[in-house]
């Protein structure tokens, strides 16, 4: 079937959806999306967004800035950070009068909580900068969106998996998807793509993130010809629930929850000792796993707790709600009488799809612009998390940046024709779908998804060294070697999963082999990359963006400097 | 330890009606019902379709019938059921199944189209955020957790008698706007839903309430809704 639309989005979550209000009747939009469009994952973001309002406490937008600058190891571009920091209060009102229920101070204003890394007068102290809905702040957000995209009447294509980007000579014309309840294969013929695709976090075995958080968007680009960048930037957010890895917010220690080791100590003092548990998240979930190795895990083993005990009744159950919920149906765990059992878990990815402030796909070290296609939230770099992103600055990242890419892609609507590619992606498709369906092989896709969630979260997690992942690239490899074996049992064509596994399953293969390149390339310590045999920064040599691509010779690494404005780089200590 | 799970069946292309089909699963009693259902997916059975996403309770994909209850399959563990290790797993009533274990949402989210579900005002914004009490905030709180899983709608006895009754999901949504200090809405939105097809529609049955994985007090919720209504009315 053919369809043409002006703009398709691939993704429902917040960037997607910002972007489809903010394109509105100016151009004839379709917003794609693999789940139901409140199913995405942006609404299981629970702490809060990021602004210096102001509203309980001095701030001013240099200091977001300058804090997000320190939180990214010096790795985030620093005229992108501003963009950012800048435009985050108009994005709190904007989204306050869409009818955003934020939470209110007694003065009736939108009331706002301390975060990691956030900090007033340049580092000096903790922060209330994060403004929130209880912990359920992601998921008001995108029901807010999401209804007010039924308002404008946006067309949405739920439960399609897109399969390919129409592109060819550095342009992109479409995207061919597939239904998930026909089977049918669907030709989009569009002016511009914008990928909102969301995360990865699914590449590893012990994650916050959704069974839909397969990195498609990052994929396709990727295969199409668009670079990757800092791919081996992924966040451990230091509290999942012990062996789950379901998140407990980081609200749980602005609103002053503290992390205690098996000795009863509140281990993060001797860290940080001016913000101690709310430190970044890279540095917490390194200390957390410190801990465990010296022996000081809960019973030996290797979990912290988190306590939230002091808090009171009246705090956990009108600001962390949702949180004690989890812990309690989870862990079994009463959150107001005792410690929650937590570890790290696979929660963001900093890098993703290299593009520019306003959504613009680059490709290779020239910034030369992939015509037509976009990329927004957490499947774009551009770079404003740099090697390590702070708790609350994702969301604000959707909807600035959600923002932009619309308000680029009128620009861009206005000014080409449309085109027709000469190839026909559809039939590109229609093969690869029909090979996966009649493949016979023995490989088993579960095995497969098993063993590189096993690899990389052993290999590739908080800490890093050289010849483990050396052998976790050569597993990954055989992995995707394996991957050509496998063999689909379900034939049919009415949500058939087992393809879409299948489908996830090579997107994770290549993103997975392109962290870990990435990681043995850098060779030093930066943010949420710490690696023991490089334990030192090392500007000299890695203040540089890493880009991936793919060629006919396989993926090539190479970089790019990173853009510095106002803070020179200094040692990051908390 | 093993579990037993009876899973209905439906493949519109092959099958003429429903069946139940049997598996074992080697489970842990800290296992989720999606856990269970995944390892008969990933190890037994690939063609077995259920929806399901964050596996937490927050995205509101998969809420079955559990041995005769909606529950949300990732909220509840092997260990929370009394059944001596016996599952029936079913699709939520009142929808069309598609496939398996999923069904055709479609009457519900219109439902929740025709409550006008946005914040309609007819002030101009101030340049900040406008004000609001949080004690108002609080009244409407509730309403706010919810995760549009259709456990409510599809569990309701009026949902399924009239089949253009709004709904307990939809009519929460109404609730969520009608108390929102920021919407200007108000009349009008009373006056949409002041009807056997909208609030009145609503016997008290306390089902919606009773299955709600959130725990969301629905039934007072829409109360509110008739006070404030028969206020009017007197």
């Amino acid at each position: 079937m053919e369809h043409q639309f002006d703009v398709i989005i691939i993704g429902a979550g917040l960037a997607g959806l910002r972007a489809a209000i903010e394109i509105g009747e100016n151009a004839s939009v379709a917003v794609l999306s693999k789940v139901f469009a409140t199913r995405s994952h942006s609404g299981a973001a629970q702490g809060g967004i990021g602004a210096a309002l102001a509203n309980e406490e001095e701030d001013n937008w240099e200091w977001h800035m300058f804090d997000t600058v320190k939180g990214s190891d010096y790795l985030g571009d620093q005229d992108a950070i501003e963009t950012m920091a800048k435009d985050a209060p108009r994005t709190i009102f904007e989204l306050e009068h869409m009818g955003v229920p934020f939470n209110r101070t007694d003065e009736g204003k939108i009331a706002q909580r301390a975060f990691g890394g956030h900090t007033s007068g340049f580092g000096k102290a903790p922060v209330k900068r994060a403004c929130f809905a209880a912990d359920r702040t992601g998921r008001v957000i995108l029901d807010t969106l999401w209804e007010q995209c039924l308002q404008r009447n946006t067309q949405f294509f739920d439960e399609f998996q897109v399969l390919s980007l129409m592109a060819a000579n550095g342009r992109c014309y479409g995207v061919v998807a597939y239904e998930l309840a026909t089977g049918a294969l669907h030709s989009f013929y569009s002016k511009a793509v914008l990928l909102a695709t969301g995360g990865a976090g699914k590449i590893f075995k012990t994650t916050s993130n959704a069974f839909a958080s397969t990195g498609d968007g990052m994929a396709l680009a990727y295969r199409a010809g668009a670079s990757l960048e800092d791919m081996e930037f992924v966040q451990f957010h230091p509290t999942g629930i012990y062996k789950l890895g379901i998140l407990i917010s980081e609200a749980a220690r602005g609103e002053g929850g503290i992390l205690l080791n098996n000795d009863g100590e509140r281990f993060m003092e001797r860290y940080a000792p001016v913000i101690k548990d709310l430190a970044p998240r890279d540095m917490v979930s390194r200390c957390i796993m410190e801990e465990i190795r010296a022996g000081k895990g809960i019973d030996g083993k290797d979990y912290v707790h988190l306590d939230l005990t002091h808090l009171g009744e009246d705090v956990i159950n009108s600001k962390l709600a949702e949180i004690t919920g989890f812990a309690r149906t989870y862990a079994g765990v009463d959150a107001t009488r005792e410690p929650i059992p937590v570890q790290p878990t696979c929660h963001y990815m900093m890098g993703g799809i290299a593009s520019d402030v306003d959504g613009r796909v680059t490709v290779g070290n020239e910034e030369t612009p992939f015509e037509g296609l976009f990329a927004a939230g957490e499947c774009a770099c551009v770079s404003v998390h740099g090697a390590n992103r702070l708790g609350c600055n994702s969301l604000l990242d959707t909807l600035v940046f959600g923002r932009r890419s619309g308000m680029e892609i009128n620009r861009f609507v206005q000014r080409v024709d449309f085109q027709k590619p000469a190839t026909d992606f559809e039939k590109t498709a229609a093969a690869k779908i029909s090979g996966l369906m009649q493949a016979d092989g023995k490989e088993k896709i579960g095995d497969i998804m098993s063993r590189m969630q096993e690899v990389m979260m052993d290999n590739v997690s908080v800490f890093r060294m050289e010849s483990p992942m050396t052998e976790a690239l050569e597993k990954i490899q055989e992995l995707k070697e394996r991957y050509q074996n496998i063999a689909l049992q379900d034939k049919g064509s009415c949500f058939n999963r087992d393809l879409l596994d299948a489908l996830e399953l090579g997107h994770m293969l290549d993103l997975a082999e392109v962290i870990v390149m990435g990681a043995l390339y850098r060779r030093e310590s930066r943010g949420a990359h710490s690696r023991e045999d490089y334990p030192e920064r090392n500007d000299e040599t890695f203040l540089v963006h890493t880009l991936v691509r793919f060629t006919d010779k396989g993926p090539q690494i190479f970089n790019k400097p990173v853009t510095i404005t106002r803070f020179q780089p200094e040692e990051r200590k908390y | 330890m093993k579990c037993n799970f009876i899973i209905y069946r439906f493949d519109p292309a092959v099958d003429k009606e429903n069946r139940y089909q049997e598996y074992t699963v080697d489970a842990e009693p800290t296992d989720k019902i999606l856990d269970c259902l995944n390892k008969i997916r990933w190890e037994q059975d690939p063609t077995l379709a259920y929806r399901y996403s964050c596996a937490h309770g927050i995205c509101g994909s998969d809420a079955l019938v559990i041995n005769s209850r909606v529950e949300l399959a990732c909220q509840m563990l092997v260990r929370d059921f009394k059944t001596g290790n016996n599952f029936v797993i079913e699709p939520l009533p009142f929808f069309n199944v598609i496939k398996d274990l999923v069904v055709d949402l479609k009457p519900f989210f219109d439902k929740h189209r025709s409550v006008r579900p946005y914040l309609i005002s007819d002030q101009k914004p101030p340049q900040k955020e406008r004000l609001q009490d949080s004690k108002t905030q609080a009244f409407f709180e509730p309403a706010l957790r919810c995760i549009l899983c259709a456990s409510c709608t599809s569990s309701c006895p009026i949902t399924r008698t009239n089949p253009d009754y709004a709904g307990p999901a939809a009519l929460l949504r109404a609730f969520r706007y009608i108390f929102d200090s920021r919407d200007t809405a108000t009349d009008d939105r009373l006056e949409k839903i002041d009807s056997e097809d909208g609030v009145w529609g609503c016997k008290t049955m306390w089902w919606c309430t009773d299955v709600c994985p959130k725990g969301i007090p629905i039934t007072k919720c829409l109360g509110q809704i008739k006070r404030v209504l028969k206020k009017r009315h007197s």
